[in-house]
């Protein structure tokens, strides 16, 4: 019983996920400026993060924590360097 | 995919199951209001209900499972959510700054002008408002 709720869950949240991964990367395809770009690959990236945990709560194993974890640590470096090129022109002065 | 533990209690699988779907529900709202809204300052806010309520939701299912699958404490997603909460606030705002800089370098009327009444009033003392 219990295995079947998670099961359920973990499919439907991994459904929602997924369409919010492809809903950030139209606005990233889409986007009408370099902004709007930037902060599409921010939401992609961290839904790619939360669909790692997920599959990590499905197959059990603590192995896609650490890919999360690296996920969210190198996104967090490639958008401030890139909001960074948009403000000065350069990333590193 | 593997089966996931079989012989969880019954509230633990419901607990863990209510707030993922909490989790990715609030992560696709987020999605769907940043496709939707019109400007890119709107557009900003958007985004940071998956990073706040999406990325707690998730992280607390993750929390919960593991701690119940392996019988003891196993709090290390709470690096995920803590990374998260403390680096979001600091790209958006950059980004914010670094979009307000180029609507103001572009002169494209979407945003207000840069201390209207400071250049005025140095305008009145020096009569030079440009070097500032």
């Amino acid at each position: 019983m219990s295995a079947v709720i998670l099961l359920t869950a973990i499919s439907i949240a991994q459904l929602l996920i997924a369409i919010a991964m492809a809903i950030a990367s139209v606005r990233m395809f889409r986007g009408p400026r370099a902004q709007d770009r930037i902060i599409g690959l921010d939401t992609l990236y961290i839904n790619a993060m939360l669909m790692l945990v997920t599959f990590g709560i499905g197959t059990g194993s603590t192995i896609y924590f650490d890919a999360a974890l690296v996920i969210g640590m190198l996104g967090f470096v490639a958008t401030v360097a890139l909001a960074k090129f948009l403000m000065r022109g350069e990333v590193i002065e | 995919m593997i089966q996931p533990v079989s012989d969880l209690p019954l509230w633990a699988a419901i607990v863990v199951a209510v707030f993922l779907i909490l989790g990715s529900a609030l992560t696709l709202i987020g999605a769907i209001g940043f496709l939707r809204l019109p400007t890119f300052y709107e557009r900003l806010h958007a985004p940071t209900l998956g990073t706040s309520w999406g990325v707690g939701g998730i992280m607390l299912a993750s929390m919960i499972y593991f701690s119940v699958a392996s019988s003891r404490p196993a709090l290390h997603e709470i690096l995920i959510g803590l990374f998260v909460t403390v680096t979001t606030p600091i790209t958006f705002m950059l980004l914010a700054r670094a979009a307000l800089h180029r609507d103001r370098a572009e002169n494209n009327g979407n945003v207000p002008e840069k201390h209207q009444h400071d250049l005025k009033d140095v305008e009145v003392v020096q009569g030079n408002p440009d070097e500032k």
